[in-house]
């Protein structure tokens, strides 16, 4: 086996507001390269607090957090946003689209920021992520003119489009039909067998669960079943 | 030639939301047209009050100062006694006046120097009588360094040259004793010399004072009111490349000349005094307003990033850092700035070019204002600098935004 893309190590969280309170209790997870983890657990089990802290966006946790086999705990702001922005893809809940934006231009922004490849490239990679998700056709309207559904698709296609690790999922298909869950669901799935891409997917949706490689159950702030279903 | 993504984005924020952004723009054009007019109605003011004060005189003025009376021993171990001490000065004449003319002329921050004798003089018609005070002056060379010519209403400044027996008067010496040019006029001086001479010019400054007191003459019918010979100079005008460095010149001059030298600072020290109230006071009143404007401006912007938390959310969580964050927002505020500073700049000239075409009637003529590019250049620099301001707090609140919190909404 490979080495883990995400890792913790002993991670601790407490919340001081409004009054203290232990959240996540001695977390040691470890999610491998092309692997489709769905999480679930009830509410105020932590799990939508633990994929914020794997994301680095959450950085007031006690412990370890090693993406691609590099510890991320303690480094500065401006280099975390740099791993979100190269390794790390989001899809939430709420498509958080910027309204003002095509949907063209907001896959192509975090592209934009790397700044790896040509305005002209980025445009062409944004066409070709929005053709994978079947989103060709709407890629120059604007990103509140589409429905849940298509504006959750353009949120992975933005997700997607600095070839990250890792994608991270938090209740992406919670307002979604079940056409649609179907359609992203497939997408997940192609991601993690053909590109080789890690999923982690928060969900309440427990056939989704079965679905995935494996599911990580989070009780009262712990990991309660962390055993590998084989393909 | 591609934008950088920030600017982009700020760019689409603005486009995107024309109205608030010409809301904000409208907040500092406001604040930078009343600055601008302000502004240049002080400047024009204080440039009108000036011409003014140079109408009647010269930026350095050099002339023989009372002496008080000395001892003629002084001594350290004995009492010098001297009573009744008072002025000495038996003549108010400057000694070789030409040599001291050519070492004026010769300081190169000099631009023009006149020899000047002045008198008491007493105008008189029938019964009554005015007192006044004569000027002798070469009327040429005194009417190019004050433009008297421009202030005649009758007669001409030339018609002075070489006529000993010709008079220039203020208008309010020839009102109060009804005399018109060509007329003659008997005018007397505190040494009892007397004269007839012809009125060939009447002049209005707009001080009262002047026009019912002053009265021009050439040097020679001066110096035989004085009972003195041609050799006899009071007083020496000199203008200077630059008023404002007068109090420079005046100390490099006292160093070459023997005598008393005064700029007109001295002279007219409470219109200066004045002239600064005046501009304090208008500052204030327009950088209060600029401030105001300022304060506006931050109140939207500060609603405006409230409103975009979400996608400052998003941008974060997609790999933008709190520095890009900040020079978003901070390129939106400079655009509105500069779309607004623009609009202020060209309402302020407006203002101004309408005040500048008002007539007030004479003698000031039209309104006292102009459009200065120093003061354009400032008023720029004063609206980018406050929607800089303005825009950096909001901003750096927005960079600090945790998308975690947002999301977990």
């Amino acid at each position: 086996m490979n080495a883990p893309v995400l890792e913790t190590r002993n991670l601790n969280k407490f919340f001081h507001q409004p009054v203290e309170f232990h959240v996540l209790k001695d977390i040691d997870v470890q999610v491998y390269p092309g692997e489709f983890v769905s999480m679930v657990g009830k509410s105020g089990s932590g799990k939508s607090t633990l994929l914020y802290c794997l994301s680095t966006m959450d950085n007031d946790y006690t412990g370890e957090l090693h993406v691609l086999g590099k510890k991320v705990t303690g480094k500065k702001d401006a280099t975390l946003a740099a791993i979100r922005n190269r390794n790390i893809g989001f899809v939430f809940q709420f498509h958080y689209l910027l309204p003002e934006f095509t949907c063209l231009k907001n896959v192509m922004l975090p592209a934009l920021k790397l700044g790896k490849h040509s305005y002209e490239e980025i445009e062409a990679r944004a066409y070709k992520k929005l053709e994978i998700l079947g989103l060709r056709d709407q890629a120059l309207k604007q990103s509140i003119k589409l429905s849940g559904g298509q504006q959750q698709r353009v949120a992975i296609a933005r997700a997607l489009i600095n070839e990250p690790e890792v994608l991270l999922c938090d209740e992406p298909t919670g307002n979604l039909d079940s056409k649609n869950t179907e359609i992203v669901f497939d997408v997940f799935r192609q991601l993690a067998d053909i590109d080789n891409k890690t999923i982690l997917v928060v969900t309440h949706d427990l056939d989704f669960a079965e679905a995935s490689d494996r599911t990580i159950v989070m009780q009262d702030g712990r990991v309660m079943d962390n055993e590998k279903i084989s393909n | 030639m591609r934008l950088p993504v920030n600017f982009d984005i700020a760019l689409t924020h603005i486009v995107t939301r024309k109205k608030q952004t010409l809301v904000t723009a409208l907040g500092i054009t406001i604040g930078v047209a009343i600055y601008l007019f302000m502004n240049s109605l002080s400047s024009g003011f204080s440039d009108f009050s000036r011409d003014n004060i140079f109408q009647n005189n010269a930026h350095i003025t050099v002339y023989k100062n009372d002496e008080m009376s000395q001892p003629l021993l002084q001594s350290e171990e004995r009492f010098t006694l001297i009573s009744n001490p008072q002025i000495t000065t038996l003549s108010k004449r400057l000694n070789n006046p030409q040599q001291l003319l050519s070492d004026i002329r010769e300081q190169p921050y000099v631009t023009k120097a006149i020899p000047v004798v002045d008198f008491v003089a007493f105008y008189n018609r029938g019964n009554t009588q005015l007192k006044g005070s004569g000027l002798g002056v070469d009327m040429v060379d005194y009417a190019a360094m004050f433009e008297t010519e421009e202030r005649m209403i009758a007669g001409s400044v030339a018609d002075l040259e070489n006529n000993l027996n010709g008079i220039i008067i203020g208008l309010g010496i020839a009102e109060k004793l009804s005399l018109h040019v060509g007329q003659n006029l008997t005018v007397s001086s505190s040494y009892g010399v007397s004269k007839v001479l012809r009125i060939v010019g009447i002049f209005r400054t707009g001080s009262t004072k002047l026009d019912d007191s002053r009265s021009y003459v050439n040097i020679a019918t001066a110096q035989q009111f004085l009972k003195e010979g041609n050799s006899f100079v009071t007083t020496i005008y000199a203008n200077t490349i630059n008023p404002k460095q007068s109090l420079t010149y005046t100390k490099q001059l006292s160093g070459v000349v023997p005598y008393e030298v005064e700029d007109w600072t001295v002279t007219n020290r409470d219109l200066i005094k004045q002239d600064d109230t005046r501009q304090i006071m208008m500052t204030a009143i327009s950088l209060a307003i600029l401030v105001m404007a300022g304060f506006g401006i931050y109140n939207i912007l500060s609603t405006n990033i409230s409103q975009k938390i979400d996608d400052i959310a998003i941008l974060k969580a997609t790999g933008f850092n709190g520095r890009d964050v900040i020079r978003i927002f901070i390129a939106e505020a400079l655009i509105m700035g500069l779309l607004g500073t623009l609009i202020g700049i060209g309402l302020g000239i407006g203002l101004i070019t309408i005040m500048a075409n008002i007539y007030i009637g004479q003698p000031v003529g039209y309104f006292p204002i102009s459009i200065e590019a120093d003061l354009i250049a400032i008023s720029t620099g004063l609206g980018l600098l406050l929607t800089l301001c303005a825009g950096y707090f909001p901003a750096r609140k927005a960079a600090h935004v945790d998308p975690v919190e947002i999301f977990r909404k």
